[in-house]
């Protein structure tokens, strides 16, 4: 009777669960479904064309903005990479009296709206006479980007067994070789997923990038943003058909390489 | 071993650095010019004055406030309801299931946010998807008007921050002893008595901070309301950045900002407060 009872609730669960999955990928399927329209009209299905991929490669602004962003986020979670991941040793290592202070600025970026953050920048930065543009952009996408590694980094740290870095340093490291040869690749995967969620984060950015690109330089969100007010061409549904496709085939490419690597 | 701990205090310069010249200087400088005079046209005039704030307290911008208010809090309460269960259930997956449902919710991550939103425009609008379906149906006999309204902005915070709610809450249940709500039923605790006595308590880390991770950023996605509700629906965040570009009124909109990060930090301590941890759950 039990048992009957806990089977229907997974069925449940189930039905639950894919349910939320579709209201999350039916409108990915619809702007994929329409990069493959003939029409330009999102309202009617004029049958299968490949029309908007072939002038999306000619469309040089958009691919512009395609190089600005991903040359952008490498940038910018490179940087809160090296930021990140020494700060967060450092951070665990020196146990600073101001630490927990310190720590909880480092972590503000992502803890206050990034309206907020964006409209800062704009305003320091012009103070401060930077120049608008990837210079303005990369600063500020690292500032919000090292949040994101330094608590994974710091997580990763805190479970760490310091017996390790302590037998190299007996057996005579210096501090800077520990921190290379045994802590850092350690730390690596998290230092790796941070950086894919922070890029992630750095690549769908619109807020913060709108306030600080400048007059002159679009990063692909801001080009979407800005042809959404004045109507979406399907350039831009083939565009991120693409983007999702080269997502999707990395991940298989991972599997098989890591199943490759378990036989 | 003096030298050593130099070295490490050495390691968190950059950091240190690079947070307060970029985080904390802006954020200084924001609260300085909130009390600073507008200069008309472009810039701030450095002459003390309270009116920025005062200026919030027209009613034409504390109703901004309130909307802003309401949503935020419409929208954290639909993203618990619809995520809450989301990330109990993926919890009691076996690991293979849960590592593939955590993949199908990451995917979506590399759509740009905008270009979903778009979906529901493809969806939604009066000659689009959903129309037609429900025409066809024969549900309605013309067309609904569903695009730039209230409820589509709200439908649009909820795509858009459903996720961070799930990955909390499934943080906070993966973590979870099971056997505690066993146990719970084994000494005679119905279904729902065990539910809010065992897994609610256990869970609510994941939940709280769940909430944290929907309501800040709702308060400040103008671009929602921007591309859902038409110029209609006016949130703080839209003003801030109306403010920052065309009203071009710095110190205003400075004014606005710390008001808006006093509101979030006071969240945030409150949950801190609450619950005694110190970081968010679910983001790492």
């Amino acid at each position: 009777m039990r048992k009957k009872k806990t089977r229907r609730k997974i069925k449940f669960s189930e039905i639950y669960l894919w349910l939320v999955l579709l209201f999350i990928y039916l409108p990915i399927g619809f702007v994929v479904l329409y990069s493959f329209n003939e029409s330009k009209s999102t309202a009617v299905w004029n049958g299968f064309s490949l029309r908007w991929y072939q002038t999306l490669f000619q469309d040089s602004s958009i691919l512009e903005a395609l190089k600005n962003s991903l040359l952008l986020g490498v940038l910018s979670c490179l940087a809160a990479a090296a930021i990140g991941t020494v700060g967060a040793v450092g951070l665990v290592k020196a146990k600073a009296k101001a630490g927990g202070v310190m720590e909880y600025i480092s972590t503000l970026p992502i803890m206050i709206p990034e309206i907020i953050l964006g409209m800062v920048f704009m305003a320091f930065f012009s103070v401060l006479h930077l120049p608008f543009g990837m210079v303005t952009l990369v600063i500020a996408h690292t500032a919000f980007c090292i949040p994101y590694i330094l608590m994974m980094v710091r997580a990763r740290l805190a479970g760490m067994d310091p017996a390790l870095e302590e037998a190299a340093m007996d057996l005579g490291a210096a501090p800077m070789r520990v921190f290379f040869d045994i802590t850092l690749p350690l730390v690596m995967p998290a230092v790796l997923s941070g950086s894919l969620l922070a890029f992630a984060m750095s690549l769908d950015d619109v807020v913060i990038s709108i306030f600080v690109n400048g007059p002159r330089l679009n990063t692909l969100p801001v080009k979407v943003y800005t042809q959404m007010k004045f109507g979406v061409t399907p350039e831009i549904n083939a565009l991120c058909t693409i983007m999702l496709a080269i997502t999707l085939l990395v991940l298989v490419a991972y599997r098989l390489a890591v199943y490759k690597k378990a036989d | 071993m003096k030298k050593k701990k130099n070295l490490w205090s050495f390691a968190v310069l950059p950091l240190y650095l690079f947070t307060l010249v970029f985080v904390v200087g802006p954020l200084v400088y924001m609260a300085a010019i909130s009390f600073a005079t507008n200069k008309e046209g472009y810039g701030v005039l450095w002459r003390f004055t309270t009116e920025n704030y005062r200026k919030i307290l027209d009613p034409v911008y504390l109703e901004t406030f309130q909307q802003s208010l309401k949503l935020a809090f419409s929208s954290t309460l639909s993203i618990m309801l619809l995520g809450y269960p989301f990330g109990y259930f993926m919890a009691k997956l076996s690991d293979r299931r849960k590592k593939r449902m955590m993949l199908l919710l990451v995917i979506p991550f590399w759509v740009n946010s905008l270009i979903r939103l778009y979906g529901w425009i493809i969806i939604l609008q009066t000659k689009g998807a959903l129309n037609g379906f429900l025409l066809k149906l024969g549900l309605i006999e013309k067309p609904l008007k569903m695009l730039y309204s209230y409820p589509a902005v709200l439908l649009g915070m909820i795509y858009t921050l459903l996720p961070f709610m799930i990955l909390s809450v499934y943080s906070s249940a993966e973590k979870m002893d099971w056997s505690l709500v066993e146990a719970a039923m084994d000494l005679g605790a119905t279904p729902a008595q065990a539910f809010f006595s065992v897994t609610l308590k256990m869970t609510l880390p994941g939940l709280l901070s769940g909430m944290i991770l929907t309501f800040i950023p709702s308060m400040g996605l103008f671009f929602i309301a921007d591309i859902l509700g038409g110029n209609k629906i006016v949130l703080v965040g839209s003003l801030i950045q109306d403010q920052m570009s065309r009203g071009s009124n710095w110190p205003f909109a400075a004014a606005l900002a710390v008001i808006l990060t006093f509101l979030t930090t006071l969240i945030i301590y409150l949950y801190r407060k609450i619950t005694h941890v110190s970081e968010l759950e679910g983001l790492y």
